[in-house]
């Protein structure tokens, strides 16, 4: 039987722009901050894992955190670069092999959106040089697509930045820190039809650490962990329709989103009526409206009431993205889905000051869950409880 | 002036009446694009419907960074001077659905569902591309 897996440790560096730090130095800060709120020094750490997608190799952080001779590799997953980087830390721990495990991720990318190598994605050159290689235009075309079948409305898109810029305010490590109103959301450039300037997040630069240990590790130390009840990171299955696609397929396939939460939740033994709080990919604010869905939280559709009634706000049913998500925080590919994770961690802890949410008793949540979504399809679910 | 190239030479047919190339797969799915080198063994080249209906649609409002070569940004183009595009994609009757910039259209004309037509157009000013625009109705 595996061992259970807690994270005593989180620790990060503020997401946005930081001129003359490198996106390794931002994730050396990070496990900096990890080890200090676990009480441990670097040498105690058993193994690590790390990467970024623009930003370097990890395993050379060494150079600045001690040369302890401990085995680190290097992550390179995509989106995913993060939650494959705690999967394989959990499956450190829960092998019985280490005791204390490092997952790290960071990034620093320039300005503007992505661009991509059509041959990195083994496509035809024609498909970039016609202009229909962006990430953006896929989350325009699956939002737009959604919004004709389940009636979502544009104000609903709105209402998601509107949110996600309010939780902002409240978050330290959060990148846009002001309130911006539903009729600037609005009334800003349109990117791709139907989302505007502000229903984007940006490329940006951050570092997220966490240290996990084992529960007799934990004990031994007196630390107080979150208890990583289940991780899941599942690749696309067939017939689905993804990021860089140029021909979809007509059957109606499956989600990797799905297929990753249902798995979390077997895993974990709970439902998704049992969250009470979660963090979920909003690299536009469509992708959250549809995520919402994808990972159980509600029907098809339902959204639309969700958001005008403040459902998913700090207080409500279930409040999604407390920290601003990505439209606050931007998107550092290597350390995105880590910030989700820390995030649940302050969260689960008691520690998210004035963004704290209360749980269902009122004495903070117990449960949280985190996803993450990214090219060329795959998604990466981790449920923590305390 | 010289006539335009296509973008890529194996993309659609060569004929009075062109069709977007894809796949039939040993399991007779039909794929888009045509996958190339060993991928492509046993993939038999496939003539896309070119007629179909708008299964979703965007508008791309910025200019794309490289290798986008639209008019006057690929090479030998000269100054930059993008015009905001729309594109979707088709779904083609049995098919595949294949990605597509769509022509002849505003963007507050196209809805699910509508009926959408294969065409070739120029893209920059040495190349043509593939299109699908609405299908013009009948006496119109």
């Amino acid at each position: 039987m595996s061992e259970d897996v807690y994270i005593i440790g989180a620790g990060i560096h503020p997401f946005g722009r930081t001129d003359g730090r490198s996106g390794r130095e931002q994730g050396v800060y990070a496990v900096r901050e990890a080890l200090a709120d676990a009480g441990l020094d670097w040498a105690d750490i058993d193994c690590a894992y790390g990467g970024s997608a623009a930003a370097g190799n990890a395993d050379i952080m060494v150079n600045e955190l001690g040369l302890t001779s401990l085995p680190f590799t290097n992550v390179a997953n995509g989106c995913a670069t993060g939650g494959s980087a705690l999967a394989s830390a959990q499956m450190a721990i829960s092998s019985g092999m280490y005791d204390l495990a490092l997952a790290t991720g960071f990034d620093k990318h320039p300005r503007g959106s992505f661009n991509a190598s059509p041959a990195d994605y083994g496509l035809p050159e024609w498909y970039g040089q016609t202009g229909m290689m962006l990430t953006t235009q896929f989350f325009a075309l699956k939002i737009q697509r959604y919004m004709q079948l389940h009636g979502i409305s544009r104000e609903t898109l709105g209402r998601v930045s509107v949110k996600a810029f309010k939780n902002g305010t409240k978050t330290p490590h959060a990148w846009r820190r002001s309130e911006i109103d539903l009729e600037t959301i609005m009334n800003a450039p349109m990117i791709n039809d139907p989302l505007t300037k502000y229903m984007f997040c940006s490329p940006a630069e951050g570092g997220v650490a966490l240290i996990l240990a084992s529960e007799k590790k934990m004990k031994e130390l007196g630390a107080h962990g979150v208890k990583v009840a289940q991780i899941s990171v599942k690749t696309r299955p067939p017939d689905s329709f993804e990021v860089f696609q140029a021909g979809v397929s007509i059957k109606d396939g499956g989600k990797p989103t799905v297929l990753a939460s249902q798995a979390a939740f077997e895993g974990a033994g709970i439902g998704p009526e049992d969250i009470e709080v979660a963090q979920l990919q909003d690299t536009e604010s469509g992708a959250e409206i549809m995520h919402m869905a994808e990972n159980g939280f509600c029907a098809d559709g339902d959204q639309e009431k969700w958001l005008l009634e403040g459902m998913s706000d700090l207080t409500g049913k279930l409040p999604v993205n407390t920290d601003g998500g990505c439209l606050a925080c931007g998107e550092p590919i290597g350390a995105s889905g880590l910030r989700q994770v820390y995030e649940n961690v302050e969260q689960l802890r008691g520690r998210g000051g004035e963004r704290q949410v209360p749980g269902k008793d009122g004495t903070g949540p117990k449960t949280a869950y985190s996803h993450v979504y990214g090219a060329p399809g795959l998604s990466a679910v981790a449920i923590l409880e305390r | 002036m010289p006539a335009l190239a296509p973008i890529d030479p194996d993309l659609w047919s060569d004929e009075a009446q062109p069709h977007l190339m894809g796949g039939r797969l040993p399991s007779g799915e039909v794929v888009f694009p045509m996958p190339q080198g060993e991928a492509a063994k046993d993939v038999e080249p496939y003539k896309l419907s070119r007629t179909g209906t708008l299964w979703s649609w965007t508008s791309q409002g910025f200019l794309p960074k490289e290798p986008y070569e639209g008019l006057g940004n690929g090479e030998g183009e000269g100054p930059p001077d993008f015009e905001p595009f729309l594109l979707g994609y088709i779904e083609l009757p049995g098919e595949v659905i294949v990605e597509s910039v769509i022509v002849d259209a505003k963007l507050e004309d196209l809805t699910l569902g509508m009926e959408m037509e294969f065409c070739i157009v120029p893209f920059n000013q040495h190349k043509t591309t593939f299109a699908y625009r609405p299908t013009p109705t009948k006496g119109a």
